[in-house]
C-alpha cells in the first residue's frame, strides 16, 4: 500500500514537471502573437500642424485608425468659452487651436461623417452626434471622441508619443 | 434506445454517453503490452511526440508564412527569423523535427524488420506504417519547397522532372504537376496546400489506421513469442503482476515511453539549438534563382538512398529501379516466406546476413547519394544500388529455405 | 534474462553516427574546398620598412590628388560627386577615407596606393600590358623616397581614423563591403542606409538611384554582387572569413577584390553579418540552455516514475 502511494506520487511529480514545460511553451506561443517590432515601430505619426486650414476637417491615419484634425475658427473658440469640457479637449499649437481625435464613434466604432454646414459629426450607424470639439451631443455614444496620445514638438504633433498635455488630459479623465 | 439513468456524477454522466471507462480500458489500462520488449518499442511514442512538435511549430509558422514566390523567402527569413518573437525557435524546431522524425522512422522500420513484426497477423501494421512513410516523405518534400530558396527550387525542378518518365517524355504531365513550365507560383501554391492541409489530414488518418492495426494482433516482442494475452492479463489483474508476461500500456509501459521520450528530447533540443545545419541546409538560405543551379544539389539525407538508386543508371533504368525502391518495402510481409517470427539473428545465417547487409548497404547508398557522383563514389554507388535490388529479389528464395526454429 | 538494452542502444547510436558522419562532415569535406586562413597577415605583400610622418602624409594626400576622387568627411573634405555619378565614372563609388586607417591593414594600404590591382588581387581583370587600367590611379611618388611617402600617407590615414578598437561592425562592413553589397534586411544599399520616407514617391526615387548605381556596378563587376543579408547562414563563418581574406583562394578568377581588412575588422564584418542574418543568436543560446536544463529534469523525473512503476512488474 505504501508502495502504491509512492508510485502515485512519482507519477504526479512527473506530471507536474511535464505541466511546467507545457506552460513554458505557452509563454513562447503567447509572445509569437505579440505585434511585430515593425508594427510597433510604425506606431508613430508626425503631423505638421501648419498645413491645416481653418474649418476644413482632414482625416489622417495613425496605427491604422482615422485621426480627425480640425483647425478651429475664432467663432468656434468663442462658443467653447465657458464650457470646461470643450476647453479641456482643446489642443493649442502656437496660436492655433485644434481638435485632434480618433475618428471612431465611441459607441461601436463606425467612422462619423463631418458636416461642414453644421460644423459637427454624425455617425450613420446609430445616429450618434458630436460637436466640433468632439463632445457628444446626441446618444448613443457614451463619451466624446478619444484623443490619441500625442506630444507637441514645435509646430509638429507626434502621435503615439505621450507628452505632458496628453498625460494631463488622461489624468483628468478627458480621454481614455 | 439506450436506457439512461440520472447520473451520479460527471464521470458517470460521461460514461453513459461516451463509455469513457471502456475506452480508457481498451486504449490505456487494459491495452496489454508484453514485458519482454526493449526501448526500441518506445519509438512509436517518440514519433507521436515528434509529430506533435511538428504540428505545433508548423501552426505558428503558418501564421506568418506568405505562400507567394515574391514573399515566401522574405516571410521565412526576415519576418519569421527576425521579427516574430520566437519565430526562429518554431522554424528550428520544425526543420530539425522534420529531419529527426525520419531517423526515428528508420529506426522504427528496421526494428520491425529485425524482430519480424510484420509477420503473422501483423501485416497491416507494416503496410499502414509504410503508407505513413510515403505520406511523411511527401509531407517533407512539399514542406521543403516552401522557403523558396535555391534548394527548394531545384529540388522542385528535379523531382517533378522524374514524372516525365524518362524516354516516355511525359512533359505534359510535368507541366500539369507544376502548373507552369518551371516551378513557379502555381507550383508553390499547390505544394503549400498539400503541406498544410491534404497531407497532414492523410497522415492523421493513417496514424489512426496504424494504431488500430496494432490493437488486435498486439505488439510483437523481442523473442517473437506468441503470448496468450487473455491468460496473462488475468494473472496481472489477479495481482500476480510479477508473474504475468504482460503489463498495462498505461501507466506501466507509458512510464518507460516517457523515459525514452525524455532522453530523446535531450538529443533533439541539442540539435535544435546547436547543431541544426544538417536539417536547415545552408544552400537554401540563398533565394531561388531559376537561372543558376547551385554547385552541389542533393536531397535531404533521408531521401539519399533512393536518390542514389536513380543516379548510376541511364534515365529509364534508373527510374524503374527508383520506383522499385520506393514500393518494395511495402511488400516485405509477402516477400518474406519464412515460418519464423523471431529476431533476425536467430533466423539462421542467410537472413541474418541479409538484414545487416541491407542496413549497411542503405547507409552506403545514403552516403554516396550525397557525395559528388565522380570517380570511386560513382562506382561504389553503382555496386550498392545493384546489391540493393539483388537483395530484394533474393529475399523470397532465402526465406523460403529457412528452417523453423 | 540478461539486459540487452545497452548493446541495442550502442548499435542504434553506432549506425546513426556513421550515417551522420558520412552525410555531413565527410561529404561536405569532399564537396567544399578547404582553405587555410593566413590570419590576415598578407604575407605576399612587402612589409612596411619606414616609419610614417603624419603631417607629411596629410600634405601628400592632398597634393597627390587622392581627394580628387575620395572624400574624407572627417577632415572636412566632401565627396567630389554623388555615389551614382561616381559609379558611372569609376564603376564603383570610391570610398571615403575617414576610417580607412582603422579598417584596412597598413601593408595592404601601402601596396594599394602604389599598385592597386596587385593589392586587390584583380590583376587578371586589369592587365596594364593590355591597357586595362584599374580605375584607381597608382601613386608614382612625389619625387622623394616613394616608400617613405607611402608610409607617411598610411600614417596620416591611421591618425585620421578612430582607434582600431572603436571600429563598429557597421563601420567595418560599410567601408569594406558596403559599396558593392546591399544588405536588405538591415536597410543598407550600396549608396547608404535607406531612410524612411513619408511619401512613396521619394522612396521610389531613392530606389531608382540605387538601381542606377547597381547598373554601373554590374557593368564594372561582370554581375551584381549579391545581397549579403543572410550570407552568414548560407555560407559557413569559416568560408566567409577565408573568402574575405582572399576571394581568389575560393573562387579563382572572381571579380571580387581582396579588401585587405585587418583580422579585427574582419571579425567586425562577420559580426555585422550575424546581426543581419542570425539576429537571434544570443537569444538562441540563452533559451537553449534553459530548455536543456528543463528537459534533463523532465528526463530524470520520467526515469524515477518508470522505476517506481516497474518495481512491481519484475
Amino acid at each position: 500500500m505504501e508502495n502504491n502511494s509512492r508510485r502515485g506520487f512519482m507519477g504526479k511529480a512527473f506530471g507536474a514537471v511535464a505541466a511546467v514545460g507545457a506552460v513554458g511553451s505557452l509563454v513562447a506561443m503567447k509572445k509569437s502573437w505579440d505585434p511585430l517590432p515593425s508594427v510597433k515601430a510604425a506606431g508613430f505619426t508626425t503631423l505638421d500642424m501648419t498645413t491645416y486650414q481653418e474649418g476644413v476637417m482632414v482625416t489622417e491615419k495613425w496605427r491604422g485608425k482615422p485621426i480627425f484634425v480640425l483647425k478651429k475658427s475664432a467663432e468656434v473658440m468663442e462658443n467653447e468659452k465657458g464650457n470646461p469640457a470643450a476647453e479641456a479637449r482643446n489642443i493649442k499649437i502656437g496660436d492655433d487651436n485644434f481638435m485632434v481625435a480618433i475618428g471612431l464613434c465611441t459607441h461601436l466604432g463606425c467612422i462619423p461623417a463631418f458636416r461642414p454646414a453644421e460644423n459637427d459629426f454624425l455617425c450613420a450607424c446609430h445616429g450618434g452626434m458630436f460637436d466640433a470639439s468632439g463632445l457628444v451631443t446626441k446618444v448613443p455614444p457614451p463619451r466624446g471622441f478619444d484623443i490619441p496620445p500625442f506630444k507637441i514638438d514645435g509646430t509638429n504633433l507626434i502621435l503615439g508619443e505621450v507628452g505632458p498635455e496628453w498625460q494631463s488630459m488622461k489624468d483628468n479623465g478627458v480621454t481614455l | 434506445m439506450a436506457h439512461f439513468t440520472k447520473a451520479t456524477g460527471v464521470k458517470d454522466w460521461l460514461n453513459q454517453r461516451l463509455a469513457v471507462e471502456t475506452v480508457e480500458k481498451v486504449m490505456m489500462s487494459e491495452y496489454w503490452i508484453p514485458k519482454n520488449i526493449n526501448f526500441l518499442w518506445a519509438m512509436g511514442m517518440v514519433l507521436v511526440v515528434t509529430f506533435v512538435l511538428l504540428l505545433v511549430s508548423g501552426i505558428f509558422l503558418l501564421m506568418y508564412y506568405v505562400p507567394t514566390v515574391d514573399e515566401a523567402f522574405y516571410s521565412v527569413n526576415y519576418t519569421i527569423m527576425r521579427e516574430v518573437d520566437f519565430g526562429w525557435l518554431w522554424r528550428h524546431v520544425h526543420g530539425v523535427a522534420a529531419s529527426v522524425v525520419f531517423l526515428v522512422i528508420y529506426i522504427h522500420m528496421f526494428t520491425g524488420i529485425y524482430y519480424g513484426s510484420y509477420k503473422k497477423g501483423r501485416e497491416m501494421i507494416w503496410i499502414s506504417g509504410m503508407l505513413l512513410f510515403v505520406a511523411f516523405s511527401a509531407e517533407a518534400f512539399s514542406g521543403y519547397m516552401l522557403p523558396w530558396g535555391q534548394m527548394s527550387y531545384w529540388a522542385g525542378m528535379v523531382i517533378t522532372n522524374l514524372f516525365a518518365g524518362g524516354s516516355l517524355h511525359a512533359d505534359g504531365l510535368v507541366e500539369w504537376i507544376r502548373g507552369d513550365y518551371v516551378p513557379a507560383q502555381a507550383f508553390l501554391g499547390r505544394f503549400f496546400m498539400l503541406h498544410v492541409l491534404l497531407l497532414p489530414l492523410a497522415i492523421v488518418g493513417l496514424i489512426g489506421l496504424h494504431f488500430a492495426a496494432l490493437r488486435i494482433p498486439h505488439v510483437n516482442n523481442q523473442d517473437g513469442e506468441e503470448i496468450d494475452f487473455d491468460v496473462e492479463s488475468k494473472k496481472y489483474l489477479d495481482g500476480n503482476k510479477a508473474e504475468s508476461k504482460v503489463m498495462r500500456f498505461a501507466n506501466d509501459f507509458m512510464s518507460k515511453d516517457m523515459m525514452v521520450v525524455g532522453i530523446f528530447l535531450i538529443f533533439f533540443f541539442y540539435l535544435v539549438f546547436w547543431n541544426y545545419s544538417f536539417a536547415l541546409d545552408p544552400v537554401n538560405f540563398d533565394p531561388a534563382d531559376g537561372l543558376k543551379t547551385p554547385a552541389h544539389i542533393y536531397p535531404e539525407w533521408y531521401f539519399l538512398w533512393s536518390y542514389e538508386i536513380l543516379r548510376p543508371f541511364n534515365i529509364d533504368l534508373g527510374l524503374v529501379l527508383f520506383g522499385f525502391a520506393q514500393v518494395i518495402f511495402v511488400f516485405l510481409p509477402f516477400l518474406d516466406r519464412s515460418p519464423n517470427t523471431c529476431p533476425a539473428n536467430r533466423r539462421g545465417t542467410m537472413f541474418k546476413v541479409w538484414f545487416w547487409l541491407m542496413l549497411s548497404n542503405m547507409i552506403v547508398l545514403t552516403a554516396m547519394g550525397k557525395l559528388p557522383p565522380e570517380g570511386i563514389f560513382s562506382t561504389i554507388g553503382l555496386v550498392a544500388a545493384i546489391l540493393f535490388v539483388v537483395q530484394w529479389l533474393a529475399l523470397p528464395f532465402i526465406t523460403s529455405r529457412e528452417k523453423k526454429v | 534474462m540478461k539486459n540487452k538494452e545497452p548493446i541495442i542502444l550502442i548499435v542504434v547510436i553506432f549506425f546513426s553516427l556513421v550515417t551522420y558522419y558520412l552525410v555531413e562532415p565527410f561529404a561536405h569535406g569532399v564537396m567544399h574546398k578547404h582553405v587555410d586562413s593566413e590570419n590576415f597577415q598578407y604575407n605576399d605583400l612587402p612589409a612596411l620598412t619606414k616609419t610614417g610622418n603624419v603631417a607629411n602624409g596629410q600634405e601628400l594626400i592632398i597634393n597627390a590628388g587622392c581627394v580628387g576622387c575620395h572624400s574624407m568627411e572627417k577632415a572636412g573634405m566632401p565627396a567630389p560627386m554623388d555615389p551614382v555619378m561616381a559609379a558611372q565614372s569609376y564603376g564603383v563609388n570610391p570610398p571615403d577615407l575617414s576610417e580607412a586607417g582603422a579598417v584596412y591593414d597598413a601593408k595592404f594600404l601601402a601596396e594599394l596606393i602604389k599598385n592597386p590591382a596587385h593589392a586587390l588581387k584583380v590583376e587578371h581583370k586589369f592587365d596594364e600590358s593590355k591597357g586595362e587600367m584599374h580605375p584607381m590611379v597608382p601613386f608614382y611618388g612625389m619625387g622623394g623616397d616613394i616608400d617613405q611617402e607611402v608610409a607617411d600617407m598610411v600614417a596620416y590615414l591611421q591618425d585620421l581614423a578612430v582607434s582600431p578598437d572603436e571600429v563598429t561592425p557597421a563601420m567595418a562592413f560599410e567601408n569594406a563591403c558596403g559599396r558593392c553589397h546591399a544588405v536588405g534586411y538591415e536597410n543598407w544599399t550600396q549608396i547608404g542606409t535607406k531612410p524612411s520616407f513619408k511619401h512613396e514617391k521619394d522612396s521610389l526615387a531613392f530606389d531608382i538611384k540605387v538601381m542606377e548605381y547597381e547598373e554601373s556596378l554590374t557593368k564594372y563587376m561582370g554581375k551584381l554582387p549579391p545581397d549579403l543579408s543572410i550570407y552568414i547562414r548560407s555560407r559557413s563563418e569559416d568560408f566567409l572569413r577565408t573568402f574575405i581574406e582572399n576571394p581568389q583562394n575560393h573562387l579563382a578568377g572572381t571579380a571580387m577584390p581582396r579588401v585587405g581588412v585587418t583580422a579585427d575588422a574582419a571579425d567586425k564584418v562577420l559580426e555585422y553579418m550575424k546581426d543581419s542574418g542570425d539576429t537571434k543568436r544570443h537569444e538562441r543560446e540563452e533559451i537553449g540552455k534553459m530548455v536543456m536544463i528543463y528537459i534533463v529534469i523532465f528526463a530524470i523525473f520520467a526515469f524515477l516514475w518508470k522505476k517506481q512503476v516497474w518495481r512491481d512488474l519484475h
